[in-house]
C-alpha cells in the first residue's frame, strides 16, 4: 500500500473513533438537561437520578473523547501538513474559535461533575445548559471546517500563493449552516436513541421489579420523544444537504445515488450496489423521478451524471450504500419513535410488545453506524479532493513514510480504549445498581455525584 | 519582523507558558498519585487527585490551544514541524491518550485503582521529556531535507547531550514545580502530613532542576552556539531567574507567617518559581527570535495571512472577555473553597 492510502486509513480510522464519542458528548448533555429541567418541573426523584447516572457515564465518555479529539487535532497537521498550511491561511477562525467552545465545555463540566452538591440547581442547570452549548458549538465549528473543504469560498490561488483572503467570507461558506446543523441535529437523535437502548435493554432484564422497570420506562420515553424529534429534523436537513450537493458537489450527488447519465425525472435508486462496468445498480429499488424531485423539489429538476465528469474526478462509487444506509436508518428512527408515540399516548399501553422492545435496543448502535456512514460518505465522496476542485488529497500528505508502524500503533491504542472504556461502564454501573439510588432516595433528601 | 507577527508569537509563547505550568503540574500530580498510593495516612495521593479530577480537562485544552495557535498563526512552520514531527509527535499522543483515559478510568474504577494509576502515572511521566524535544528541534541541526522532504535525523538526535539535558530537565522541573504547587495546595488545605511530603520533595528536586538547566547551557553552547550567543545578550534575565530560584528555596525553610510551628511559606515559593520560570523562558524565547526553526522559518516567513490575523486576533479579545469569568469561578470552586479542598476522598 502506498503511504497516501495509509495515511487516509490512520486518519479515517482516527475520526471513525473520535466521532462515536464526539457525538455522544454532544447528545447525552442534551439528555441530562432535559433530566434535570423534569425535576425541577415535576420533583420527580427519578429525573435527577438519571441526570446523575448519565453524567457518570459521560464523564467517563470524556476520558476518551477528549484524548482522541487531540489525537484527531494534531494528526491533521502530521498527516496533511499541505491541506492545513491553507486551512491556516484561510480558515482557521472555527478551529480558534472551537477552542472557546472546548474551554466553556471542560470548566463547565468540572464544575458540574465535581462541584454538584456545591452549587444551587439554577447553576447546576445553567452549567449544564454551558456544557451542551460548548460540545454543540465544537461540533458545529469543526463541521465548518469540513463544508469548507466541500465549498470552498474566501480566497484565491494565484500563481501557487493564496491570495484575496476574506476569512469570514470562508467562515460563511455556503455548506456551513447546512452541515452544522445536520451534524448538530444527528447527535442529539444519536444520544437521544442511545439512551432509549439502554433503558429497553434494562426494561427486557427487569421486567419483575416494578420500581426499577417504571424508572426505565420514564427513560425510554424521555429518550423516544427527544429522539423521534431530532430524527425528523434529521431527515428533513439531510433533504437540503442532498439538495445542497446538488447545486455545489455534483458528482458526490451523482455518486451517492449511482447515477451515469444527465436525465431530468431522474430515479431515485434504494440499496443495491453501483456496478462500474454496466453503469447501473444492481439489486436496487427504483423509485421514479423521485430523484429529481429530491435534489430540486420538482420532478424536471435535470440531474447530473457521472458521465459527464472526467472519471478521474469520480468519487469512489462505493459511497452509494453508504448514503443509503444512512438514510434508511434514519427512516427507520422516525418510523420507530412514532410507533413508541403511539403505542404510549394514543394506545395507552404500559408494555410495549417484546419485538419492538428489541428494536429500541439496536436503535442507538444503529445511529451510531448512521453517523459512520454519514461521515465515511461524506469524507471519501469527496475524494480525490481535499478542498474541491482547488487542493488534492494526494498533494497535501506528509512526506514522510512510516505511517504504516503508526496505523498499527494507533490502532492498537483504540483497541485498548474502547475494551477499557467498556469494562469501566459495565464496572461501574454493576456496582451502583440503579436499584440502590432509588432505596435511598426514598429516604435521602441530598444526592452526591 | 513586524507588529503582527511579533504580537502573534507572543500569544504563542504565552500559551507554552501557561500550559508548561499547568501541564507539569498535571503531570506531576499523576506522577505523585503513583507514588504515594500505598502511604494512604498521608493523604498525599488524595491531595494529587483532588487538584488533578477537576483540572485535566482544562489542562488539555491548552495543549490543543497551542497546536491550533501555532497552525493558525503560522501555517508556513506548521508544514515542517508537521512534517518532522510525525513519529515524535505521533508518540506523545498515544502516551496522552492512554493517561487521559486511563486517570479517568482509575477515578471510576475503585478495586482496580492502584493498576491504572500506574499506567496514568508512568505515561504522564514520560510526555513532559518527549513534548520537551520539540525545542532543541528547532534549534536547527537536526532536520535534513531528503528527495525535497524534510526530515528529522533520529541519529543525531539520540546522540546529543543537550537533547539529553533537555529530557532530564523537563522531568526533574516537572516533578520539581509539581511537588512546589502541591506542598502549597496541602498547605492551604491544611494537610500537615502531606505538605511535609511535599515540601521535602521539593527541596531535594529544586536543586536538582537547576543543575539540569546549567547542563542545557553548556550543551547549547556547542551544539546551537547561535542560540547560546543570543541567550547570553539576555544575561541578566537568567541571572535574575537564579536568584528568584533561591528565593524560593529560603521561602521554604523559613517559618510560616500564618501558622505557628509550621516551616515554610509555599505561596511565597510558588510565585517565585514561576518568576523564576518566566524570566528564564522571557530570555530564550526573545533568544530564539526572529527564527521558529532555525534557519529555514522565521515568524515573518512562516506568517498567516494578515486579514487572517487581525479576524483571529478579534476573536481572542472576545474570547477571553467570554471565559475569564468562567475561570475565576472555577477557581474559585476548586482551588479556594475550603469544602472542596478538605473534603475526604468519598
Ligand atoms: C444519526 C445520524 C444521521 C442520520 C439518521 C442521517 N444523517 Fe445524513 N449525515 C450524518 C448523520 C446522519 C452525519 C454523520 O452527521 C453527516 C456526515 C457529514 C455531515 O455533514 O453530516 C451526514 C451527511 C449527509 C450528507 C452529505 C453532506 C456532505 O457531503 O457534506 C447528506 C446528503 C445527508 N447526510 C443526507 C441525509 C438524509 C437525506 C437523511 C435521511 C434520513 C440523513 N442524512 C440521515
Ligand atoms: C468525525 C467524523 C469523520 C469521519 C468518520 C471521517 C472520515 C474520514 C475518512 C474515512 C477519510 C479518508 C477518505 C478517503 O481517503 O477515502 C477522511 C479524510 C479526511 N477528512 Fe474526514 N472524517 C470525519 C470528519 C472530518 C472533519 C470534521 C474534517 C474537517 C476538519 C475532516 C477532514 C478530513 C481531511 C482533511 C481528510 C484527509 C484528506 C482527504 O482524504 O480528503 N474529516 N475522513
Ligand atoms: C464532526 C465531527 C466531530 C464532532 C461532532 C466533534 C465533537 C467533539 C466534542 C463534542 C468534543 C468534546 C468531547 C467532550 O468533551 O464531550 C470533541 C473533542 C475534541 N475534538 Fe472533536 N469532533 C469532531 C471532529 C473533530 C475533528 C475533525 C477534530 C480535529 C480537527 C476534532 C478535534 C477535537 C479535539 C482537539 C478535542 C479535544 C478537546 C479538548 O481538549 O477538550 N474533532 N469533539
Amino acid at each position: 500500500m502506498d503511504d497516501l492510502v495509509i495515511a487516509r486509513s490512520l486518519f479515517g480510522t482516527t475520526m471513525g473513533f473520535h466521532i462515536i464519542f464526539a457525538t455522544l458528548g454532544v447528545g447525552i448533555p442534551l439528555m441530562i438537561l432535559c433530566a434535570e429541567l423534569l425535576y425541577q418541573k415535576t420533583k420527580d426523584k427519578d429525573y435527577a437520578i438519571m441526570a446523575n447516572r448519565w453524567t457518570k457515564g459521560q464523564a467517563v465518555l470524556l476520558g476518551v473523547a477528549i484524548p482522541t479529539g487531540t489525537i484527531a487535532g494534531v494528526q491533521l497537521s502530521l498527516l496533511w501538513p499541505g491541506f492545513m498550511e491553507v486551512i491556516g491561511k484561510v480558515m482557521s477562525l472555527p478551529f480558534q474559535i472551537e477552542i472557546y467552545a472546548f474551554f466553556i465545555e471542560a470548566l463547565f463540566m468540572s464544575i458540574y461533575v465535581y462541584a454538584a452538591d456545591r452549587i444551587s440547581p439554577k447553576m447546576r442547570i445553567l452549567s449544564v445548559s454551558l456544557v451542551l452549548f460548548g460540545a454543540t458549538a465544537s461540533a458545529v465549528l469543526i463541521t465548518n471546517v469540513h463544508a469548507f473543504e466541500g465549498t470552498p469560498t474566501g480566497f484565491r490561488i494565484h500563481n501557487g500563493e493564496i491570495v484575496d483572503v476574506d476569512p469570514w467570507a470562508a467562515f460563511f461558506n455556503p455548506s456551513f449552516l447546512v452541515s452544522a446543523g445536520h451534524v448538530a441535529v444527528s447527535a442529539f437523535t444519536t444520544g437521544a436513541f442511545m439512551i432509549s437502548s439502554i433503558a429497553a435493554f434494562k426494561m427486557l432484564k427487569n421486567r419483575s421489579q416494578d420500581r426499577v422497570y417504571k424508572f426505565h420506562r420514564k427513560a425510554l420515553i424521555l429518550g423516544l420523544t427527544v429522539g423521534g424529534i431530532f430524527s425528523l429534523l434529521t431527515a428533513l436537513n439531510g433533504h437540503e444537504s442532498a439538495q445542497m450537493l446538488h447545486e455545489y458537489q455534483p458528482e458526490k450527488l451523482a455518486a451517492a445515488e449511482g447515477l451515469f447519465d444527465t436525465q431530468d425525472y431522474a430515479p431515485l435508486a434504494i440499496g443495491g450496489f453501483t456496478d462500474k462496468e454496466t453503469q447501473e445498480i444492481k439489486y436496487g429499488i427504483e423509485i421514479p423521478w423521485a430523484l429529481s424531485f429530491l435534489a430540486g423539489n420538482s420532478f424536471d429538476t435535470t440531474v447530473i451524471g457521472l458521465n459527464d465528469f472526467p472519471e478521474e474526478y469520480w468519487p469512489p462509487l462505493f459511497v452509494h450504500t453508504l448514503f443509503n444506509g444512512m438514510v434508511l436508518i434514519g427512516s427507520f428512527l422516525i418510523f420507530l419513535a412514532m410507533v413508541g408515540f403511539v403505542w404510549n399516548k394514543i394506545l395507552k399501553r404500559p408494555h410495549f410488545p417484546k419485538p419492538l422492545m428489541w428494536a429500541f435496543v439496536i436503535s442507538g448502535p444503529l445511529a451510531i453506524l448512521s453517523i459512520e456512514f454519514g461521515w465515511i460518505f461524506a469524507c471519501t465522496g469527496r475524494q480525490p479532493w481535499v478542498i474541491y476542485r482547488i487542493l488534492k488529497t494526494e498533494d497535501v500528505v506528509t512526506g514522510s513514510t512510516q505511517i504504516g508502524l503508526l496505523f498499527i500503533l494507533f490502532s492498537i491504542v483504540y483497541v485498548i480504549l474502547a475494551v477499557a472504556v467498556s469494562l469501566v461502564l459495565r464496572y461501574y454501573f454493576k456496582r451502583h445498581p440503579v436499584e440502590k439510588e432509588l432505596d435511598y432516595s426514598s429516604s435521602e433528601s441530598s444526592m452526591k455525584i | 519582523m513586524t507588529a503582527d507577527s511579533l504580537l502573534a508569537i507572543t500569544v504563542l509563547w504565552g500559551f507554552v507558558f501557561i500550559y508548561a505550568v499547568m501541564a507539569t503540574m498535571d503531570f506531576g500530580a499523576g506522577f505523585w498519585s503513583m507514588i504515594y498510593i500505598n502511604k494512604e495516612k498521608t493523604n498525599a495521593t488524595n491531595i494529587a487527585n483532588r487538584y488533578l479530577s477537576p483540572t485535566w480537562e482544562v489542562t488539555n485544552v491548552f495543549i490543543v490551544a497551542i497546536v491550533i495557535a501555532l497552525v493558525s498563526f503560522f501555517p508556513g512552520a506548521t508544514f515542517i514541524l508537521g512534517t518532522v514531527l510525525l513519529l515524535p509527535g505521533s508518540f506523545i499522543l498515544i502516551l496522552l491518550a492512554l493517561r487521559s483515559g486511563f486517570l479517568v478510568f482509575s477515578h471510576v474504577a475503585k478495586d482496580y485503582e492502584k493498576s491504572l494509576t500506574y499506567v496514568s502515572g508512568i505515561s504522564g511521566f514520560i510526555i513532559p521529556g518527549l513534548l520537551m524535544l520539540v525545542l532543541p528541534i528547532t534549534h536547527g541541526g537536526y532536520i535534513e531535507v531528503v528527495n525535497g522532504v524534510h526530515q528529522l535525523q533520529f541519529e543525531k538526535l539520540f546522540t546529543s547531550p543537550n537533547i539529553y539535558a533537555f529530557i532530564g530537565f523537563a522531568i526533574t522541573s516537572t516533578l520539581f514545580l509539581s511537588s512546589l504547587l502541591l506542598a502549597d495546595y496541602s498547605n492551604v488545605a491544611d494537610e500537615l502530613d502531606a505538605y511535609k511530603v511535599y515540601r521535602r520533595d521539593a527541596l531535594t528536586l529544586g536543586p536538582i532542576s537547576l543543575i539540569m538547566a546549567f547542563l542545557i547551557m553548556i550543551t547549547l553552547r556547542t551544539e546551537a552556539n547561535w542560540l547560546y550567543s543570543n541567550m547570553m545578550n539576555y544575561l541578566p534575565f537568567l541571572i535574575g531567574s537564579v536568584i528568584t530560584f533561591f528565593i524560593a528555596g529560603t521561602a521554604l525553610v523559613i517559618p510560616s507567617g500564618r501558622h505557628k510551628g509550621r516551616i515554610g511559606r509555599p505561596r511565597l515559593a510558588v510565585i517565585a518559581v514561576t518568576i523564576q520560570y518566566l524570566l528564564a523562558s522571557y530570555a530564550y524565547g526573545r533568544a530564539h527570535l526572529p527564527y521558529m526553526i532555525y534557519p529555514d522559518v522565521t515568524i515573518q516567513s512562516g506568517f498567516t495571512h494578515p486579514n487572517t490575523f487581525r479576524a483571529l486576533f478579534i476573536t481572542y479579545i472576545i474570547g477571553f472577555l467570554i471565559l475569564f469569568p468562567g475561570f475565576i469561578y472555577f477557581w474559585r470552586l476548586f482551588m479556594k473553597d475550603k469544602r472542596y479542598l478538605k473534603q475526604s476522598e468519598n
